[in-house]
């Protein structure tokens, strides 16, 4: 009862900025599932339907120049830190307009102190690099990594939470747990805690529960903040549902479970409490991206520079010129 | 005055950059004072640089990803790999991620870090401390190779790969580091050296001879040995070799090696790695290629046998590239 009672209150805070966000990647990433069913990409695409409420609540807590890791599975994270869905659209489909020249794809992505890479647990060691380097020009500075339940599964993860620790590094880890890393649950894929394995290196941790963006971000922004004051690291674990497959198609979870997760989470949620702002806020959505959908696949095919231009990047001389 | 031993020379280089480039930052296991490296080349530089030299835990994969961030972040870095052999550890962060991110998001993107890699056997270190791994590393788009050698001037090889703004490893022979470097253009009484072109590579040749009968192709770890095998080529079989070494092994430039084969048409490409897919198979690739009419004979290899590098020192030496290997080669060849 207290829950929901402080899920009332908390749905009244929700901004209309934040809803946007929301929906925006909500809506966005149904649009591309729907792109595949009509062969409109190719690859393969991994969807955080159901995560969107991680990266809103986290981008409010981050500067312009805090530096942001993402993973595979990262278009909410990308369109919670740019208002850019033709960008990343144009990058998914290889169109004109595409964030990196259709190149990296739905993966790979780098722009304006974001990163994203497609390899688990690569981005960790990075990161404290970048936090190391950016707290001796800033001293606020921090960088953040998104990853998921199943990326501990890498040994890279460890050997960077080690080096983190003992220099101090201002890292902030956020885990999405899902529950599932692709089609393996984590209990089949991963042996005690995440929280056991942050206490293990003397590493600030923190659980979040629930997926009610105002209280998500009042319970991390003072660890967010901490680290930001010279804390350290820390490692923010979120428990989250994820709602679509893996990547297309190959969701081998009962139908029925995953309905049930939809039902209890916030979209389901938001509509029965904020009523008509709610559908207002939808609809403005949907139309948004539609409109980014029809613009973007109607762009002509991205381009990168030939092979020979391409042979002498980066060019060399003084690093900083 | 005695020039210094290779070790000493790259510590000095290496002192000059830290202090020459304020955004350089060395890091990796054990290169702390009063340790300074598992084979000294970083003494003294913690002392000097205390905030820019970072000792860090047993984690190749940590070290060379944090020296990843450090690039991405604007920085440089230089880190040292304590034994080559444990790049494999590393191998994601290198290919992965600093090789690829290159090009993979679209445009350029800088980074500008140097993995020094101690590599090669014959001290007895065994089958994990002693292999040449460079033949693992060739064709990576976007990553470059390059090799320590006595005849080079070590800040400037420093300065050069930092200002690729790629990612680059630096392999050092473990056996050359005890040895003396190169002066002045000066080898002994027979044999001196000249940087080729923009000074990539170093010709050596007899002193005010350039006819020549036999090229060989070595980089700086067996420079040594093939100076050892020129002079019995000279001194015994009555014939003018040059050795070409290169600082770059990958992306090649073979132009020095094409023009040798337009002077004498045969070559002989030494190297330590072991055979299959090799470095000096690359470059014989491409030179077959370019120059067919010229060659008198196929480019010959030497490389080490298709084994793991055992432990005690008579079964190593069986394993080894020998200076009498290359003689053998050379006289097969210049007989052909």
């Amino acid at each position: 009862m207290t829950v929901i009672k402080a899920a009332e209150q908390s749905a009244s805070l929700v901004t209309d900025a934040d809803l946007a966000q929301l929906l925006l990647i909500r809506k966005f990433e149904l649009a591309l599932l729907d792109l595949f069913g009509q062969g409109y990409l190719s690859g393969t695409t991994h969807t955080c339907l159901g995560q969107e409420q991680v990266p809103v609540a986290v981008s409010g807590l981050l500067a312009a120049d805090d530096f942001v890791f993402s993973n595979h599975r990262g278009h909410g994270h990308y369109l919670a830190r740019f208002d850019d869905p033709a960008g990343l659209l144009a990058e998914i489909t290889g169109r004109q307009g595409a964030v990196c020249h259709g190149v990296g794809g739905s993966q790979h992505i780098y722009r304006d102190n974001y990163l994203s890479t497609g390899v688990q647990g690569e981005s960790i060691p990075v990161a404290v690099g970048v936090a190391l380097s950016a707290r001796r020009r800033r001293p606020d500075a921090l960088a953040l990594a998104y990853i998921g339940d199943g990326t501990w599964g890498e040994g890279s993860v460890y050997e960077a939470l080690n080096a983190a620790v003992l220099l101090a590094a201002p890292l902030v880890v956020i885990v999405e747990n899902n529950g599932i890393a692709q089609s393996t649950p984590s209990a089949a894929s991963l042996a005690g805690t995440i929280e056991g394995r942050a206490r293990a290196f003397g590493c600030r941790y923190l659980h979040c529960a629930h997926d009610d963006l105002g209280l998500l971000r009042e319970r991390i922004a003072p660890a967010v903040a901490r680290t930001r004051e010279g804390g350290g690291p820390v490692i923010i674990e979120v428990a989250v549902d994820r709602l679509g497959p893996h990547s297309k198609g190959d969701d081998t979870r009962d139908a029925g479970q995953v309905a049930a997760l939809e039902r209890r989470g916030w979209y389901c949620r938001y509509r029965e409490l904020l009523g008509e702002r709610f559908e207002h806020a939808d609809r403005a959505a949907a139309e948004r991206v539609a409109a980014v959908v029809r613009d973007v696949l109607g762009r002509p095919a991205s381009q990168w520079p030939a092979a020979e231009q391409r042979a002498g990047w980066p060019a060399p001389g003084p690093v900083g010129a | 005055m005695t020039a210094p031993r290779v070790a000493e020379a790259l510590n000095e280089a290496l002192r000059e950059v830290m202090a020459g480039r304020p955004d350089l930052y060395l890091i990796g296991e054990d290169i702390l004072d009063p340790y300074g490296g598992a084979f000294r080349v970083t003494r003294g530089l913690s002392t000097l640089f205390p905030d820019r030299v970072m000792g860090m835990p047993i984690s190749e994969s940590a070290i060379v990803g944090i020296g990843n961030g450090f690039a991405l972040a604007g920085d440089q870095v230089i880190a040292e790999i304590m034994f080559g052999d444990f790049i494999t550890l590393a191998v994601d962060q290198i290919c992965n991620f600093a090789a690829k991110s290159a090009t993979m998001y679209g445009r350029p993107v800088r980074l500008s870090t140097v993995l020094r890699c101690p590599v090669g056997g014959g001290r007895g270190y065994g089958p994990t401390h002693s292999q040449s791994l460079q033949k693992h590393f060739v064709g990576f788009p976007n990553l470059v190779l390059a090799e320590l050698s006595p005849f080079h001037d070590l800040r400037w090889l420093l300065e050069r790969l930092l200002d690729l703004g790629r990612p680059a490893i630096l392999f050092e022979d473990k056996q050359l580091y005890a040895r003396r470097a190169f002066r002045d253009g000066v080898i002994d009484d027979l044999f001196g050296y000249a940087p080729v072109g923009d000074g990539d590579w170093v010709r050596v040749a007899a002193h005010g001879e350039a006819a020549l009968d036999i090229a060989l192709v070595a980089p700086g770890g067996l420079a040594h040995r093939a100076v050892q095998a020129a002079r019995t080529l000279l001194l015994e079989h009555d014939l003018l070799p040059q050795i070409l070494t290169p600082a770059t092994l990958y992306p090649v430039d073979t132009a020095p090696v094409l023009e040798a084969i337009g002077a004498c048409g045969r070559v002989v490409i030494v190297e330590d790695s072991t055979a299959g897919g090799t470095w000096g198979a690359e470059v014989a690739s491409q030179c077959t290629g370019r120059a067919w009419d010229d060659l008198a004979a196929p480019i010959a290899l030497v490389h080490a046998p298709d084994s793991i590098i055992p432990s005690a020192a008579h079964l190593e030496q069986a394993v080894s590239v020998t200076a009498d290997r290359i003689v053998a080669q050379a006289l097969e060849l210049a007989h052909a």
